[in-house]
């Protein structure tokens, strides 16, 4: 699966996108974060407060039970602040 | 209809060609976003818009349609900018036309009010002590909030 991070979560990870495999046990989106904050102090970091990160598959905005699948796209941000 | 673009835009041309040939409509509602120079206590002296692609055109494309299922709108169009911009520059145009001035003014104000907490735009702000990430605010959220329904 495809993974974005924009903003402050891009910076903190330290990159704008990447190609994942996650392991068998990742089926949502709350399993995946749980997983991409093992992946060092950056992810840790960025990841520390779900109220401020928000998700999207496939550009829609979701919830943490949200299946993931390969194949997917997965975008995590903070609060948007545009207009 | 619904832009994200770099460039600057032209409100009057805008506004010309959102009713040109229909007579049918009778107000135009219009907001136009600009950058401040002061965040709080800081001075700004610029900010720099980033967006995610693809997304964000999906989401104002929405945003539209749940305006046009409120409101009979004879035109919309909403223009978004991202990059870098400076005091004094646009960043935002709703435009909103129909034939009377009720539905007009209001879609305009939900389209606006929507956008803030729906559309994936993040503002880097540059002040005398770095780049600093703009944080939601929650009144953002109770704009929106009164809108939904």
């Amino acid at each position: 699966m495809k993974l974005l991070y924009f903003a402050w979560l891009r910076t903190r990870i330290g990159m704008a996108e990447e190609i994942v495999d996650p392991p068998s046990e990742v089926t949502t989106v709350g399993t995946l974060v749980d997983w991409l904050k093992t992946r060092g102090p950056g992810f840790a970091e960025a990841l520390k407060d779900p109220s401020v990160v928000r998700v999207a598959v496939n550009h829609d905005y979701v919830k943490a039970d949200h299946p993931v699948r390969p194949g997917d796209e997965i975008a995590l941000f903070p609060p948007v602040t545009g207009g | 209809m619904i832009r994200v673009q770099a460039e600057d835009f032209d409100v009057g041309a805008e506004l010309a060609s959102l009713s040109e040939g229909n007579h049918g409509i009778g107000g135009i509602g219009v907001f136009v976003g600009l950058v401040r120079d002061m965040a709080g206590d800081d001075k700004i002296g610029a900010l720099t818009l980033e967006h995610y692609p693809g997304m964000t055109e999906r989401k104002l494309e929405e945003i539209e349609a749940e305006a046009r299922r409120r409101w009979p709108l004879e035109a919309c169009l909403i223009v978004h900018r991202y990059g870098r911009l400076e005091p004094g520059d646009r960043i935002v145009f709703v435009a909103t036309a129909s034939a009377h001035r009720d539905a007009a003014l209001e879609s305009c104000r939900f389209l606006i009010d929507w956008l803030k907490t729906e559309a994936p735009f993040w503002k880097l702000e540059e002040t005398p002590d770095g780049g600093k990430w703009v944080d939601a605010r929650d009144s953002d959220n109770k704009a929106k909030e009164r809108w939904v329904k």
